[in-house]
């Protein structure tokens, strides 16, 4: 009887570690939040908040007067990764297509670990080869300056987001229901109007998943755009400008700023922002994610 | 007739397409590995891979970084993988589908998209100032074990799956307490599919360069870091200085070239045994 009661102390002792451990990724989640918004707040005790999203001057280092416009790295943010969308996504989709309706299935067999490999290319190398690669292509193409820009960021985070893109929307055009190509087989269409009238609909919601979540990797990337992009601090006009996306920009700043300074809690500002816009995308995601999951069942 | 011919030019273009998406992905794959591979491999050699870096690191070797990456992936595994599994085991062996059940996932589908930048910026707020580890190989180590986490979790979480129920109904029936039946019945069997998707997992970590840019990462240092405490030197580091922030960049071009190369086979040798090893795995499982 004691024996007993000494196992079941043990087992719900053990189930209590393993309870933990999954709190703990809900503990760092809330964590990482709480402090970037703690460390980011007190940057508003000197700077209107107002400030951070009406100007488009970032120059916390000025002698004259400190500047904290957050729109030309949103904006530059924004252009690097709609670019890198543009791309990325016909071509994310054009191969998922072909993987899933085309190819052979010994074919996709060795396809597919490329794919994989493609996503293993560490971010650093990628950039790295935007500079010694893709830049003088660039800058030979377009005959302007050295090819740092954000057409060179977007190519590169295209690529980078291509595996994310290829893989889940492989996924969810698999998962449309056999009977409904079937249907449109039996009625007289084409393989290719099976694909693109009733296959890629029907997969529609799993597509929009892949997407929000490569445009959540483009956004959140920081070396390649690092490396790529040439970093100017002004506003951009155009995908040939020089750039410097949020990552970028605490990437550049954070190791030379002096701690508990105005700016130094304005690049945690920079964090919570894109935090915050990496949630939203995911959690977007998410929910197409669950759409299409839930017509699998 | 008409038609039907113009259906089958359209659906020939359209394959064709899809075909030309396909080559080019390959062919962007193959044009990176070329160039790092063609202009890289003379700069390897037993003399780059052994000593340190020499004359404003102009000349010498990278081993101070090979090292260093190796010693922050080990304290990663020690912080991601037994967390990430216990983790998985609650998810998949003790988890029902409650409310806390499902925030656990929303957790770690959202952590699996938080920038890496971000990680850096939560790290040095809590190692390096709160718990006072200060700009560290641990700080760098434990920064890059909570970004590796949500990836160990999901890899666990799917080589759990695939265990047949009947092997734990089979413990469960000769009296095996819950504990026994995962530890003996579930666990050896799922061990090869966690330890695949650990790898992978630590390879892309292994990678990284943003979190550990102010957790510990340094520029160069003429020894090896001797405790946890130290700085230490990192080849994506060490890559993203020789490519940008060096003093004569074009002059240290092919070691830059040579650190990538040893840094892709690194990364991409781990990422091969764990693709090779889950391909055999899953021929024994049929």
């Amino acid at each position: 009887m004691r024996r007993k009661k000494l196992t079941d102390l043990k087992e719900s002792a053990i189930k209590s570690f393993f309870f933990a451990s999954g709190i703990l990724a809900v503990l760092v989640l809330v964590g990482v939040f709480l402090t970037l918004l703690t460390t980011a707040v007190p940057a508003f005790r000197e700077v209107k908040i107002s400030q951070f999203f009406s100007s488009t001057h970032w120059d916390p280092t000025s002698p004259e007067k400190a500047e904290y416009g957050l729109l030309s790295m949103i904006m530059s943010t924004l252009m690097v990764t709609g670019g890198a969308l543009v791309l990325a996504i016909p071509i994310g989709v054009g191969v998922a297509a072909y993987l899933s309706d085309v190819a052979h299935w010994r074919t996709r067999e060795i396809l597919k670990p490329i794919i994989e490999i493609l996503a293993g290319i560490p971010s650093v190398v990628v950039g790295f080869l935007g500079i010694v690669l893709f830049g003088p292509a660039l800058a030979k193409l377009f005959h302007k300056g050295n090819g740092l820009n954000a057409l060179n960021g977007s190519l590169l985070l295209a690529i980078m987001a291509l595996p994310t893109i290829i893989s889940i929307s492989e996924d969810s055009l698999n998962a449309v229901p056999r009977a409904y190509s079937e249907a449109s087989l039996a009625l007289g269409g084409s393989k290719w109007q099976t694909l693109v009238r009733v296959k890629l609909p029907a997969g529609l919601s799993g597509i929009i998943a892949a997407v929000m979540l490569g445009m959540g990797r483009a956004i959140g990337e920081t070396m390649t755009v690092l490396m790529a992009t040439g970093n100017a601090r002004s506003f951009p006009h155009s995908l040939l400008d020089s750039v410097r996306t949020m990552t970028a920009n605490i990437a550049i700043e954070l190791g030379e700023v002096p701690y508990y300074t105005t700016h130094y809690y304005a690049l945690f500002v920079i964090g919570l922002v894109l935090f915050l816009m990496t949630f939203v995308v995911n959690l977007v995601a998410d929910l197409f994610l669950h759409k299409y999951q839930e017509r699998e069942q | 007739m008409k038609l039907a011919t113009r259906k089958k030019i359209v659906e020939v273009i359209g394959f064709l397409a899809l075909r030309a998406a396909m080559f080019l992905v390959v062919a962007v794959l193959l044009l990176f590995l070329y160039d790092i591979t063609s202009k890289g491999h003379g700069a390897i050699s037993w003399k780059f891979l052994s000593q340190a870096p020499r004359k404003g690191m102009t000349e010498g070797g990278i081993f101070p970084a090979i090292f260093g990456t190796f010693l922050v992936t080990i304290i990663t595994a020690l912080l991601a993988v037994p967390l990430g599994m216990s983790a998985a085991i609650y998810l998949n062996e003790y988890a029902r589908q409650t409310r806390i059940t499902r925030l656990i996932r929303l957790s770690i589908r959202n952590l699996s998209g938080v920038p890496s930048i971000v990680y850096g910026l939560f790290g040095v707020i809590l190692f390096v100032n709160v718990m006072r580890f200060g700009t560290s190989v641990l700080s760098a180590g434990l920064t890059l074990g909570l970004m590796t986490l949500p990836w160990t979790i999901t890899a666990s979480e799917e080589a759990l799956k695939t265990i047949p129920n009947s092997y734990r109904e089979g413990a469960l029936a000769l009296g095996a307490t819950k504990w026994q039946m995962i530890r003996t019945n579930v666990l050896p069997y799922a061990v090869p599919g966690i330890l695949t998707g650990t790898v992978l997992g630590l390879a892309r970590a292994a990678g990284e360069t943003a979190p550990i840019l102010f957790t510990g990462a340094a520029f160069f240092l003429p020894y090896l870091p001797k405790s946890l405490g130290d700085q230490f030197m990192a080849l994506p580091y060490h890559l993203y200085i020789m490519a940008t922030q060096h003093h004569a960049i074009l002059q240290v071009r092919p070691l830059a070239y040579g650190t990538a190369l040893v840094l892709i086979v690194l990364v991409l040798g781990l990422n091969m045994t764990a693709v090779i090893l889950r391909f055999r795995l899953r021929r024994k499982q049929r």
